[in-house]
């Protein structure tokens, strides 16, 4: 008896007891359907039906149509999560302090969370298609803004800016307010205080909204179906690996597919964050902590 | 003192402005046209459609076996919401209190499923619950929609808990209780607010979680998320207007959630707390 207790104190000092039993059920889920999951699926990628190891991957890029697919999802992503950042920054900026109706405002702002891509691209397709009211509106021909890249850029402006703008504006309110102050007594103009005390702080935090919206945009997949045109100018890397999956029930090729997928955005969503760190450091020593 | 004048010249200010306006001008118009036509008889070339009627609804709700449907996709909530609850909430109050060897790892892998796109993950998941014979069934859907639920309850619960004081539990420990008690006596009415808070924003994820329920769901199984795709995309089958109803019934359903949400989460704040999980 007196020797287990001896044991458990040893462990104890370690921080190993019996609470950490409750993280079991967690990690073993997260083992079971995240963990063994994506390692079944870089095991199936390299064992395709036909070639050796890595045939499955040297097909995908050797196929420009396939290859292509990496492009066009970034091309989309990348501008669209861009846009959702740099338009917030400014909105955000000015809505900061306390104002009548700011609750109402940023309730307004949560809607198109709760679209849904499905009535997004309904929605687009209505509104911006050749009889919608916007080419109704606007004098001369109807300009063609969905089934190509326009309406999938935005449907993705449409669902993500909302939750660009609610991080940046929850970043901003972070910032102390007596910084600003304190630049405006040494006699600094508004514009120097926003690029020289507001924008370093606020810096990281346009990096982790960055990422977060990119993760949504990357991942396109229904509205590059609904109104895009998923054969051609829109056809993003999620359609090529759904189609591997459930059209031609090719496996291993889908599972190729979704490793390369992972790769790239954790390759920019990698550089995001190291450019992120080389930054914080920088800002820290300006006093934010 | 000097009242504060304002940070940015006038015309930037109302360039701000204008682009707000803007933005909410081409939603009222993109979500106006989807519930118009849901109540528009016949809409072609023109303003507005030539009369009204709520046929639509009615003719959304038998063709699409909406009751059927939308009883789905409460049960998978419902599931979904309680299991992940279950599971992360002792988890975060590990990670909030202890630390541990492998903790960061830990960490880390719990982070990855919210950093990874769904169908990246998604596609060798629903393979392997096809292999075991979980998929096309509520219960594959279920596990699928567990994935990033499980790790989006323990990164919103851990600073949550990191907010408690844990003089509290050292003076419950203090006067005899057990670790069952705290948790059951001390903890649990703490962390009552929170757990409501991670379920609802779990809640709305799982109504709105697109990829993973398509890729796992049999015919049977379909959340109305999934429905409205398939009716979607089948277009030219059905009557355009009845897919616009079924879509307005489907952000009204998600409106309503959001705005109990709301009443429980500051989006603000809840976005703070996201920052320091992301840190």
């Amino acid at each position: 008896m007196r020797h287990s207790t001896a044991l458990r104190h040893r462990l104890a000092e370690r921080g190993i007891d019996r609470q950490l039993l409750l993280l079991v059920p967690a990690a073993a889920f997260v083992v079971l359907l995240f963990v063994y999951p994506f390692l079944y699926g870089v095991g199936l990628s390299f064992q395709p039906e036909r070639g050796g190891p890595f045939s499955a991957y040297r097909e995908f890029f050797a196929d420009a149509y396939q290859r292509d697919t990496i492009l066009t999802t970034l091309r989309l992503a990348l501008p669209a999560a861009l846009l959702n950042v740099v338009a917030s920054v400014p909105i955000a900026y000015r809505m900061r302090g306390r104002f009548r109706g700011k609750r109402l405002l940023t309730t307004l702002l949560v809607v198109p969370v709760t679209l849904g891509t499905v009535l997004t691209a309904q929605g687009l397709l209505n509104f911006l298609g050749p009889t919608g009211w916007f080419n109704r509106i606007l004098p001369g021909d109807p300009v063609r803004l969905t089934n190509n890249y326009w309406g999938v850029f935005f449907s993705l402006v449409i669902t993500g800016f909302p939750f660009a703008f609610l991080l940046v504006l929850s970043y901003l309110s972070g910032i102390d307010p007596t910084l600003e102050r304190a630049a405006a007594t040494l006699g600094a103009g508004s514009w120097q205080r926003f690029r020289r005390i507001t924008l370093p702080l606020l810096a990281p935090g346009l990096a982790t909204t960055f990422c977060l919206t990119f993760v949504l945009a990357f991942s396109v997949f229904p509205s590059a179906v609904l109104v895009g045109d998923p054969a051609g100018s829109t056809r993003v890397i999620s359609i090529a690996a759904y189609e591997e999956a459930y059209v031609r029930y090719d496996y291993p090729m889908a599972a190729t597919i979704a490793v390369i997928m992972g790769a790239v955005e954790l390759l920019v969503i990698a550089a995001v964050l190291g450019w992120r760190s080389l930054l914080y450091t920088g800002s820290t020593a300006g006093g934010k902590g | 003192m000097r009242p504060r004048r304002s940070i940015v010249a006038r015309p930037a200010a109302w360039l701000v402005w204008g682009l707000v306006a803007f933005f909410f001008v081409n939603l009222a118009g993109v979500i106006g046209s989807v519930v118009v036509s849901s109540f528009g008889t016949r809409w072609f070339d023109t303003w507005l459609p030539e009369g009204w009627t709520a046929d639509w609804y009615s003719a959304a709700w038998d063709e699409f076996d909406l009751l059927h449907v939308l009883l789905v996709t409460v049960e998978v909530s419902a599931l979904v919401v309680g299991i992940s609850v279950l599971i992360g909430v002792p988890a975060a109050y590990v990670l909030a209190r202890r630390s541990f060897l492998g903790r960061r790892v830990l960490y880390l892998l719990f982070l990855l499923p919210i950093l990874m796109p769904p169908i990246t993950y998604g596609i060798p998941l629903a393979t392997v619950l096809y292999k075991y014979g979980f998929a096309g069934h509520l219960s594959g859907v279920v596990l699928a929609n567990l994935v990033p639920s499980v790790p989006f309850v323990i990164l919103t619960m851990t600073p949550f808990i990191e907010q408690i004081d844990p003089a509290i539990e050292r003076a419950a420990r203090m006067c005899g209780a057990r670790t069952r008690h705290v948790f059951l006596r001390i903890l649990a009415p703490l962390l009552v607010p929170g757990i409501l808070a991670a379920s609802i924003l779990v809640l709305v994820r799982t109504v709105g979680m697109f990829e993973l329920t398509f890729l796992t769901a049999g015919p049977d199984s379909q959340t109305l998320v999934v429905a409205l795709y398939y009716s979607m995309s089948a277009a030219g089958i059905r009557a355009q207007q009845s897919v616009d109803a079924m879509a307005v019934i489907y952000t009204s359903m998600m409106l309503v959630l959001v705005v109990v949400a709301l009443r429980f989460v500051n989006p603000t704040q809840l976005v703070a707390r996201v920052k320091e999980d992301v840190d």
